[in-house]
């Protein structure tokens, strides 16, 4: 229960330390909130794990009129992924966004944004109120637009004014959803709402927060601000806004179309869903092709990925919710999510750490830096295959259950979208990897330490753990689900 | 025309006009403005919201007062960043908009 409380304060409180302490002692305050954050996210999903769901309401007020916080598996697990990237991601950015690497500029705002960042993260994971989850998102917005626009380069600048626009916009459809649900209903508390006689109202306003989450997502045709604000920040932050950000909106999602009102969920809107999500797999797919620098492709494949997760809505929401195959897929979604994103931060720290090597990331300047840095390049291969859903990792997981769920849906059509989303990724990542494992004259370079290296290999090796070891994170997700989730078929 | 009923369509008609001034404008600042007027008219309507059956509910206020403390920082970054893209490029309007900025 302690632990509950202190994922949320703990990156708080050292995001305010972190602005109030002088450089060294600020930097020294990051790592300690890190550390305990993580510390306190294990702790957690142990809880879950042995003792079920923990519940909060804060200052003993119950719901309507207070806020309820509550660690459920799909929460626990989302946490302890969240803070594996952010680990990673801290020890990356002490070297990356040391004061003399990177101007004292980001090296002063990425701790404080970060550790934000990380709160906003944890509070979406476990809120149960509609309004609490506003202001969770709110915050994470503003702290991924901050860590967009650190490096001040104008580039930069218009990639993080493109995002703030479609991220505000996302934010007040989501809101303008949350007003018509008190309205209606009075209450904004997810278990209230469950048990709420439906309103006419319901369809619209479940429409308006869902189009704002997408907007968020950044699911295909809300997808244009991903690549150039994710391809243009430094690497530590990009992992974390292409691993952790989108997952906030989706599980949002997840909680309002299976939980809160699973009424409203017609065939037509689930099917549409999923119809985005398969127009991202392939439009982020294509774009990564033909994109000539590394971080741009990583970032189209985030597009891509997204799309995925969004096949879990027809196979497990609607008509499919009381099947056999519903809990497959909801597993296997949520399994995505949190593969994709130890691989994705592991990708991007990769790059990051040949970009410092190399100055820059267009494929030709990277060719043949396996033999310099063979650690990270095959953390790049192993997050690869988890991208791609080779066997036995954990994306390979994930197809696998949505896969099975599909065809037992007798829904075959998005199994081919799962199958041909697997064959662009294993195109569109050859070109990096044939690039990076090719023969070539290696100039002389300064090197990242080992110590460094084997950051990205420890996430991407995470990933592909999650796969291998699968049997206890089902278990953790099946805590708190209303239908009996297991391994489904 | 209650008064509750008065003040939602007032909040729809601010929702109206920002939704309308994020569409057209191209200037960066007249957009943050027209995200208030949206914020604005939704906050205006949940009021009217809490405000049904005679007696207020005090819920809607602390959710607005909330809210406005949210957008209040959001315009603050938003502000921000229009300033700072302003210094580095040179223009109001995001680069693929600038013919009309």
């Amino acid at each position: 229960m302690s632990a509950l409380v202190a994922v949320l304060v703990l990156p708080l409180a050292g995001a305010l330390a972190t602005v109030a302490l002088p450089g060294r002692a600020a930097r020294i305050a990051a790592s300690t909130a890190i550390a305990a954050t993580l510390a306190a996210a294990l702790a957690l999903a142990a809880w879950v794990a042995a003792r079920g769901v923990p519940r909060l309401e804060i200052g003993g007020w119950a719901p309507p009129v207070g806020i309820a916080v509550e660690a459920d598996g799909l929460a626990a697990a989302m946490i302890v992924m969240t803070a594996t990237v952010m680990a990673a991601a801290g020890l990356s950015a002490r070297h990356m966004l040391a004061p003399g690497a990177a101007g004292a500029r980001a090296a002063f705002g990425f701790w404080p944004l970060m550790l934000l960042l990380w709160a906003a993260l944890n509070a979406v994971f476990v809120s149960r109120d509609l309004f609490n989850l506003y202001v969770g998102i709110e915050l994470l917005s503003l702290a991924a637009i901050g860590l967009v626009a650190i490096e001040g380069k104008a580039a930069a600048l218009a990639a993080a004014m493109r995002y703030m626009i479609f991220a505000l916009a996302g934010s007040l459809l989501y809101l303008a959803g949350v007003v018509l649900v008190y309205a209606a209903h009075g209450a904004l508390d997810a278990g209230l709402l469950t048990d709420r006689t439906p309103a006419r109202t319901d369809g619209l306003a479940l429409a308006l927060m869902t189009v704002g989450l997408m907007a968020k997502t950044a699911l295909f045709p809300f997808h244009v601000w991903l690549p150039p604000a994710h391809g243009g920040a430094p690497a530590p932050a990009s992992a974390m806004l292409s691993a952790l950000v989108p997952k906030a909106s989706f599980v949002i999602l997840l909680r309002l179309w299976f939980d809160v009102m699973p009424d409203q969920a017609t065939e037509g809107a689930l099917a549409l869903m999923a119809a985005l999500g398969t127009a991202a797999v392939i439009w982020g797919g294509l774009a990564a092709l033909v994109q000539e620098r590394l971080k741009l492709i990583v970032a189209y494949s985030t597009v891509a990925q997204i799309g995925y997760l969004f096949l879990v809505f027809p196979l497990a929401g609607g008509a499919s919710a009381e099947m056999p195959w519903a809990a497959g897929a909801w597993n296997g979604a949520v399994f995505l999510a949190l593969s994709h994103g130890l691989a994705k931060a592991a990708m991007f720290l990769a790059v990051g750490q040949w970009m410092a090597a190399r100055g820059g990331d267009r494929l030709e300047d990277l060719r043949g830096i396996a033999t310099a840095m063979p650690m990270t390049a095959f953390a790049f291969a192993l997050s690869s295959i988890t991208l791609v859903g080779l066997p036995p990792s954990g994306g390979f997981t994930a197809k696998y259950l949505i896969m099975t769920s599909a065809f037992a849906a007798g829904q075959w059509g998005w199994a081919l979208v799962m199958a041909g989303g697997g064959l662009l990724a294993a195109a569109y990542l050859y070109r990096p990897v044939a690039v990076i494992f090719a023969r070539a004259e290696v100039p002389d370079s300064p090197l990242p330490s080992r110590g460094r290296q084997v950051v990205p290999l420890i996430l991407a090796g995470a990933a592909v753990a999650l796969g291998i070891a699968s049997a206890a994170p089902f278990d953790l997700l099946s805590t708190g689900r209303p239908q009996a989730a297991g391994e489904g078929l | 025309m209650t008064g509750p009923t008065l003040y939602a369509l007032t909040g729809a008609a601010l929702v109206g006009i920002g939704v309308f001034g994020l569409i057209s404008a191209r200037h960066l600042l007249r957009r943050v403005v027209a995200f208030n007027l949206i914020g604005s008219g939704l906050f205006v309507f949940l009021g009217a919201a809490g405000a049904r059956g005679g007696a207020a509910d005090p819920l809607p206020q602390a959710l607005i007062i909330t809210g406005i403390v949210v957008a209040l920082s959001a315009s603050a970054l938003a502000v921000g960043l229009v300033v700072a893209h302003a210094r580095a490029s040179g223009r109001p309007a995001l680069p693929e908009e600038d013919e009309e900025a």
